[in-house]
């Protein structure tokens, strides 16, 4: 064993160099990135921190200011508009516990131990339900604030989860009877996914928001709002669907034949032995999904909606404040960048946990 | 009866007749009722009011429009519309998706930091939101009295940018794009099926003739569609409270244009870089043993083999952007999805109308999909040399 010879050890500055500065042409990369990163930095600190005026109802002080410096004062002023849209002032701590809970939800279902249908859709269910109840309220004392009235970060996560509470179980079923033995049935739901799927979430969203009532019967419309969740679903389901028919694909046959040669019914077979371990193949495509997800709820604004987006856009709207449109889109986006950007960290780290792609 | 459930045969055929039937009563019910709605609204259903005159205005038009334009030809509008959108972002968002990827897999350190952080910003905010930014940022430019043209000839102002241009007719600069297109079909088609048959200098020389046959064409084409009585490139020139001369490219397209290709290029950088993780190793060594440059073991052999790789997942990005094209409402950029949307508004004619988005979007789709599919068979490494 003594005769075992180390490999040197790395030094700091080897490491650096091998890095950085390995031939002429990588340190003259090295230079040129490093000295555009510290520009775009330095004017971004200079615009944001530095020169910028954070004090709520500065606006005067904004107009006149040569500094040429960011104007948070827009977001101190008017973020309640930005989280809460129209909700009445005194009921808005409603609308941020609903939003906390739905968080929470999300966060939870990130959490291994909830892995199982069984934990999974009373969570959700649950969770939803809560929400709808804290704002919608006309129970226990609450006063009944309606649909109209919701709107910025509660409404996108209002779509969101409903997107996803609905969309998840049509996902499964789509998936079902696309790979159904019965060919009228497997073609004609392959015919349905691969048409939505060739068409844009915005005409779908369209259709439905704006089409729907058009043709569908008197009474059967509901509210615009549901409708668009319906549609989001449907779009979602659509996309879910080929993400689990992968999954299932992924699975050697011999794991269905195994559980057809035990005498398990379908049920059995896909509920215990199928679905479990499609979904463990397809769970960063599926958290891809939910990104994209969450991005496209952002749409809504285009058929006149109050979320997060178009509330940003309100906000900074008015005459007093059209000068700092830019910070609010800022705004807007660093709410959105925080959702998503850990969501899609979460996937990464799941796909080098589970070593899906590896084996 | 319980002896007829349990028959499978009969119960599957049941079952399917249930499944497709209750879809197409679900339309059928759709049609009814639009029927009937329109009939209370007093307008007929059917494709008639193609042939009638719109009444509105559309901001940006390659050919020929009025008020007094049919339908149809608005409609021709906005798919050209959101044809020539893709046909600029595309390739710009390829261009620059596959410089970021290069850059994340260089192994320079600085290079990989920036080409992460421009993936992970702009990957992970919604395009609308970034549409609206660029938007806001392109009207908040100096209006045209204030400005002073780059290098004489370009400007950048609010109210668009003014680049100069060839004084030359649409159809001749129609005819010119058509000629490229058909080079660029001519040379894969060889290269897939009749070139690797031929000797090196061969295929150079052929290569080279088809060129220059479809420059000297599109020279011609442009000198018959020469505009009479002006210089041949016009030069944007300040002319009181505008410019005047060059070509107006405006806000929105160029909005549309920055959004759509730097979001798309965060995407495929990812995708990029994956090609190039998948490229082996001793791919490069090889190169290295062999002498070749940096450079030419880059161009000539990761390059490649990684576009080879990715090619079907690019495929499906390809489709998907195209769809993000219809983004561009957001903005009033009036592209295929607006015109309907106007259209519907203005005329009533729902179900057709959808019908024709719907139609256009497959085939559009199924087009982009089918074309780089011919694309991908032709560069895809044939069956023999099939290792990686």
């Amino acid at each position: 064993m003594a005769d075992v010879i180390q490999p040197p050890k790395d030094s700091f500055q080897s490491r650096i160099k091998a890095r950085y500065f390995a031939t002429r042409r990588d340190t003259v990369i090295t230079v040129v990135f490093a000295a555009l990163v510290a520009w775009v930095l330095w004017s971004l600190i200079d615009w944001a921190l530095l020169n910028a005026t954070f004090a709520p109802n500065a606006g005067d002080i904004c107009r006149e200011d040569l500094h040429g410096g960011a104007c948070w004062s827009v977001v101190s002023t008017r973020w309640r508009i930005v989280l809460f849209g129209l909700y009445p002032f005194e009921e808005q701590w409603r609308s941020a516990i609903a939003c906390a809970v739905m968080v929470a939800v999300a966060v939870l279902s990130c959490v291994p131990w909830f892995w199982s249908a069984k934990r999974l859709a009373p969570l959700w269910v649950v969770g939803f339900a809560v929400f709808y109840i804290l704002m919608r309220g006309g129970f226990f004392g609450l006063t009944e604030v309606t649909e109209q009235n919701w709107g910025g970060l509660s409404l996108t996560i209002f779509i969101f989860s409903g997107t996803s509470l609905l969309g998840m179980p049509l996902a499964i079923i789509f998936a079902l009877l696309r790979r159904s033995k019965l060919p009228w049935i497997a073609r004609t739901m392959a015919l349905v996914i691969d048409t939505i799927r060739s068409l844009p979430l915005l005409s779908i969203m369209f259709t439905f928001a704006i089409v729907l009532p058009f043709v569908l019967p008197d009474g059967l419309t509901g509210d615009k709002l549901y409708r668009v969740i319906i549609g989001y679903a449907l779009f979602f389901a659509c996309y879910q669907a080929e993400i689990i028919r992968g999954g299932m694909q992924a699975l050697p046959a011999g794991q269905e034949e195994a559980a057809k040669a035990l005498g398990l019914g379908y049920w059995h077979r896909i509920g215990y032995i199928v679905l479990p371990q499609a979904f463990r193949n397809a769970l960063p495509p599926t958290i891809n999904q939910f990104v994209i997800t969450v991005k496209e709820t952002s749409l809504v604004t285009i058929i006149g909606f109050f979320d997060v987006m178009a509330s940003g856009r309100a906000a900074s709207g008015t005459a007093e404040w059209n000068f700092a449109v830019i910070e609010m889109y800022v705004f807007v986006g660093l709410i959105f960048l925080v959702f998503v950007f850990s969501l899609s960290r979460y996937g990464a780290y799941l796909e080098r946990r589970l070593g899906v792609g590896k084996r | 009866m319980t002896s007829l459930l349990k028959d499978t045969r009969i119960r599957d055929t049941g079952l399917q007749a249930a499944f497709v039937g209750s879809i197409l009563l679900l339309f059928a019910v759709f049609i009814v009722t639009a029927r009937a709605n329109l009939e209370a609204q007093g307008l007929t259903s059917g494709f008639g009011f193609l042939e009638r005159s719109t009444g509105w205005r559309i901001s940006f038009s390659l050919i020929e429009y009025s008020t007094s334009s049919t339908y149809a030809r608005a409609i021709l509008v906005g798919i050209l519309n959101s044809l020539f959108l893709g046909a600029i972002a595309l390739p710009l968002a390829t261009v620059i998706g596959i410089t970021v990827g290069v850059m994340r897999t260089s192994g320079n350190g600085m290079a990989e930091l920036v080409g992460t952080t421009f993936v992970e910003l702009f990957r992970n905010v919604p395009l609308i939101l970034q549409l609206l930014f660029w938007y806001t940022l392109l009207l908040a430019l100096p209006s045209p009295r204030e400005i002073e043209p780059l290098f004489g000839s370009i400007a950048l102002t609010g109210r668009g940018i003014y680049i100069p241009g060839l004084n030359v007719t649409g159809g001749s600069a129609f005819v010119v794009a058509l000629l490229v297109l058909a080079g660029l079909g001519l040379s894969l088609w060889a290269k897939s099926k009749r070139w690797p048959d031929l000797q090196a200098g061969q295929a150079r020389r052929e290569r080279r003739i088809l060129w220059s046959v479809v420059t000297i064409l599109a020279v011609i084409a442009l000198w018959i569609g020469r505009i009479p009585e002006t210089p041949l490139i016009s030069i944007p020139q300040q002319k009181g409270l505008n410019f005047r001369e060059g070509i107006r490219i405006s806000p929105e397209l160029m909005a549309c244009v920055i959004a759509i290709s730097i979001y798309g290029a965060a995407y495929i950088a990812e995708i990029v870089r994956a090609g190039f993780n998948a490229v082996p190793n001793g791919q490069t060594e090889a190169g290295n043993a062999l002498g070749l440059s940096n450079w030419h073991i880059f161009s000539r052999i990761r390059l490649p083999l990684a576009i080879r790789i990715v090619m079907p997942t690019l495929i499906n990005q390809y489709v998907w952007l195209f769809k993000a094209t219809t983004i561009g409402i957001a903005i009033s950029f009036t592209d295929f999805f607006m015109v309907i949307s106007t259209s519907i508004n203005q005329s009533g004619q729902t179900l057709e109308l959808i019908a024709i988005l719907m139609g256009g979007f497959l085939i559009i789709n199924y087009t982009i999909s089918w074309v780089l599919n011919r694309v991908n068979d032709a560069i895809k490494l044939k069956g023999t040399q099939l290792r990686i």
